[in-house]
């Protein structure tokens, strides 16, 4: 039990202070304690965002939402098919109720054919068939979408709006942030150092959905008043920001633009007004077919719609052929900025709510550093004056177990690159307290030992021998206490469970294995008849 | 130099001699604070209920004007928002409960939140939010189910890695002094009120390994007694069990209370229910290690024979070649 050989000494030893070591960078930058350049790239523990300031962001997408649009899309799919077959298939009676695509065929005889126009679309690109057909009453045909299909369009979506998310947000020009999917329909994202939590709400609430759509000269104020739109036509407000907001528009549905077709956007100004505005350029597809437009439909006007809002609904007064074109519509340079990120980026494929947010301004993390600090250091004295004056020399022994224990944590937390949260303070501080019950135990059992009239060899190895069980248990427990923690927990929680873990460990070889080779090399080379224990 | 000694060496204090009228108060006391949980509710904090708590700065004023602030955010008509004092003087936060028509509206909370702050920085040009909890009903719910799951889970869990390492008697008087903490922890929310929030559950995992720690130094004392002393009666043999392990129990109680006390008094205000909540608790887990756990080993029915293996016929044979009978 107190047999220590050199090599296990050495390996002690040199565990001990390499894993203590470590923790220097991290100690160095928790106290702004500039260190020596060779050491900029040692690893370092990463503060939460509790702790460093910044914005802890929750997104969720609804299902729902996907099941619609694909539904929408593959309506559009269909007609063209249907229209595109030679010769072409009549179909009416279209309907999208009950998330399911209906149509009846003119004629019975075209069912076979429909259903080869159909093939693709039904198997999709996966192994299972992304949707179900049935005909009935023998000419009514109904796409059913099947849950595969379903799952793998939520899981197509989730990935490309990751993507736009990360865009959008490399375009803020914030250092390090952190996009992670979480479940089906989550995206977590993590920016530290954040100045203007608004703004990054602002930026990934909108889908940025853009669309040049004609408006229906033919609608009647009285009509889109009240909402009623001509056969070919629907109504879509103003949005709030625009100089029309309350207002109404009648636009054609069909034969516009779609905002995909976009390669740039940038803010700029407008040269006769000065006024803040988006230049945005399209690709040579998308340029050709806005040149068509504006060409054919010269003085009328046309509506830009985002995320179906009308910004605003300038007049074609000449062919724009240079496959660039200005948006206007009450803007202010900031709002101008950010619908160019939006527009650059690309629209995201569904709406992304912010189910959770948690901020922390940088001042506030800093002032919980320095608290939890002098906190730490205030309680740990206390605990170190405790056990020497409790136990003398073992005493000393457990302090300095005590202090290679917590930096031992730091620095395995800095090795394995986790995250330190202001809750993960308490947590350094129940390890204190855990790690100074084992020596407690080990104390108490060897004062009774030599009470009983142990020798004080024999005392001290029964100590330790008959305590380990009980320490060995107590971790257990606490571990698997730890480990639900961490399992259920979420963001700070998890800082908490991940030093109690860690502690655990270290407490251990600190507490136990570490002051017993101290006692044992003491016992060893003074061999006293006596101790103060 | 004389060494500090908290216990007396010969301390023999007959805890168990009080054990029923223990009880008595201990069964009334986890029937009324599960009473209390049940009528009176846990306030539950953003986390839970949904919501948000922003927390700020007045940076031009010595002192938050908290009347003012409950009376401006009163008009917004989202019920009572609870505003308090937080940290310095002029500091403040801002709590406000997702109103339930609401919550199944993910974005509803953040909608809120946006015109909470534009409410207030619109009376007040110098106040600074200093964090902002948001939290929809959605999620907030789902906080509310895995923080229950991981109770249930770590109560069970814990209490079967005793039953395997000790005897089944063990494991059963381990739950019970942690369902003992645990009821009596929500009794105490309860009942004050006191905000119940995510931290309050780490702390209260905290405050079940923690009572788990006192239980088992005293059950593997009792284990060890067990087989030392078989002639003993129990009660006495856990009242020596207990005093035996009591300068430990102490000296550990009051290390973890001089590293938590500083915490309290000088750490960040967002930590103070944290810890506060795992302060109490070991009050509370080294009393229930005491009174729940040990007791109720007696009633369990453990005796000094309780956990002596069976002797196999080829072990009365040893014996007899040895002449032992």
């Amino acid at each position: 039990m107190l047999d220590f050989p050199l090599w296990k000494r050495l390996t002690l030893w040199i565990s001990t202070i390499v894993l203590s070591l470590l923790a220097i960078p991290s100690i160095a930058a928790l106290t702004n304690t500039p260190l020596p350049d060779f050491l900029d790239n040692a690893p370092q523990i990463n503060l939460g965002l509790d702790l460093a300031g910044g914005s802890h962001i929750l997104l969720e997408a609804d299902p729902a939402q996907v099941a619609e649009q694909r539904l929408e899309s593959t309506e559009e799919t269909m007609r063209q098919l249907m229209a595109d077959a030679d010769p072409r298939i009549e179909i009416g009676d279209v309907s999208t109720a009950d998330g399911r695509l209906s149509f009846m065929l003119d004629s019975p005889a075209d069912i076979d054919r429909a259903r080869d126009e159909l093939s693709n679309v039904i198997a999709g690109t996966g192994v299972v068939a992304e949707w179900q057909l049935e005909v009935l009453d023998g000419n009514r045909m109904v796409l059913t979408p099947t849950e595969q299909g379903l799952d793998t369009a939520v899981e197509g979506a989730m990935e490309s709006a990751v993507e736009v998310v990360r865009r959008r947000i490399d375009a803020l020009g914030t250092r390090e942030p952190t996009i992670i999917r979480q479940g089906d329909n989550r995206i977590v994202v993590q920016v530290p150092g954040l100045e203007d939590p608004q703004a990054l709400k602002d930026l990934l609430g909108q889908t940025a959905n853009l669309e040049f759509k004609l408006v229906d000269a033919q609608a009647l104020p009285t009509d889109i008043a009240q909402g009623v739109a001509n056969p070919g036509s629907e109504i879509v407000p103003y949005a709030a920001e625009s100089d029309f907001a309350g207002q109404f528009e009648a636009v054609r549905r069909l034969g516009g633009i779609r905002g995909d077709t976009l390669t740039g956007a940038q803010q700029s100004f407008d040269q006769q007004t000065n006024e803040p505005v988006v230049s945005i350029q399209f690709d040579p597809q998308g340029g050709a077919r806005f040149a068509q437009l504006s060409t054919e439909n010269v003085g009328q006007r046309f509506a830009i719609i985002l995320d179906d809002e009308v910004i605003s609904a300038p007049v074609f007064n000449e062919p724009i052929l240079g496959g660039s074109a200005q948006i206007s519509g009450g803007f202010t340079v900031e709002t101008a900025n950010n619908l160019a990120i939006q527009l650059r980026s690309g629209a995201l494929p569904v709406d992304l709510a912010v189910i959770e947010e948690r901020t922390v301004g940088p001042d506030l993390g800093a002032d919980s550093i320095v608290k939890g600090g002098i906190a730490m250091g205030v309680g740990s004295l206390l605990v170190i004056l405790l056990m020497v004056a409790t136990y003398g020399r073992f005493g000393v022994y457990a302090t300095a177990a005590l202090i290679f224990n917590v930096l031992m944590i730091l620095g395995i937390m800095a090795f394995m690159n986790t995250t330190l949260t202001l809750p993960g303070i308490a947590g350094f501080v129940l390890t204190i307290g855990a790690a100074v019950d084992a020596n407690v135990l080990i104390y108490e059992r060897i004062r009774e030992e030599r009470k009983r009239g142990r020798r004080v060899v024999a005392a001290v190895e029964t100590g330790y021998k008959e305590a380990s069980r009980a320490i060995y248990d107590a971790n257990m427990t606490n571990f698997i206490a730890g480990v639900l923690l961490f399992l259920f927990g979420s963001g700070p929680i998890r800082g908490f469970a991940v030093v109690l873990i860690i502690g655990l460990f270290t407490s251990v070889f600190t507490a136990v294995t570490l002051t017993r080779m101290w006692v044992a090399m003491w016992l060893k080379a003074k061999r006293p008849s006596e101790i103060h224990i | 130099m004389k060494l500090l000694k908290l216990v007396p060496d010969d301390t023999n204090i007959k805890f168990l001699k009080w054990r029923m009228p223990f009880y008595v108060v201990s069964l009334l006391l986890i029937a009324a604070s599960w009473a209390l949980v049940l009528t009176k509710g846990l306030n539950y904090g953003v986390d839970f209920a949904g919501g948000q708590e922003i927390t700020g700065t007045f940076e031009q004023e010595a002192e938050a004007p908290v009347g003012e602030l409950r009376e401006t955010l009163s008009t917004l008509d989202y019920g009572e928002p609870v505003i308090q004092r937080f940290g310095e003087a002029n500091q403040v936060s801002i709590r406000v409960r997702l109103p339930d028509d609401v919550s199944g509206d993910p974005a509803a909370a953040n909608r809120i939140s946006e015109e909470i702050i534009s409410t207030v920085t619109a009376a007040h040009a110098d106040f600074r939010v200093d964090s902002n909890n948001t939290v929809s009903g959605k999620v907030s719910g789902e906080f509310r189910s895995t923080a229950l799951y991981a109770l249930l889970a770590a109560m069970l869990a814990i209490s079967l890695y005793i039953w395997i390492r000790f005897e089944w008697q063990f494991g059963v008087g381990a739950l019970f002094a942690l369902f003992h903490d645990v009821s009596l922890t929500l009794g105490m929310f309860a009942l004050f009120q006191l905000e119940f929030s995510l931290q309050i559950i780490a702390a209260i995992l905290a405050i079940i390994g923690y009572s788990l720690n006192d239980t088992i130094v005293i059950y593997d004392r009792i284990r060890e007694n067990l087989k030392k002393y078989r002639k003993m009666p129990v009660p006495e043999l856990l009242d020596l069990s207990v005093n035996e392990t009591l300068a430990r129990t102490v000296m550990t109680s009051l290390t973890l209370l001089v590293a938590l006390v500083p915490l309290l008094l000088f750490g960040p205000a967002s930590l103070f229910g944290l810890v506060a909540a795992i302060t109490l608790g070991i009050f509370v887990g080294t009393y229930s290690s005491v009174y729940m756990a040990a007791p109720i080993l007696i009633w369990l029915g453990v005796t000094g024979d309780s956990f002596v293996p069976q002797e196999t016929l080829a072990d009365r044979q040893d014996r007899k070649a040895r002449g032992e009978v």
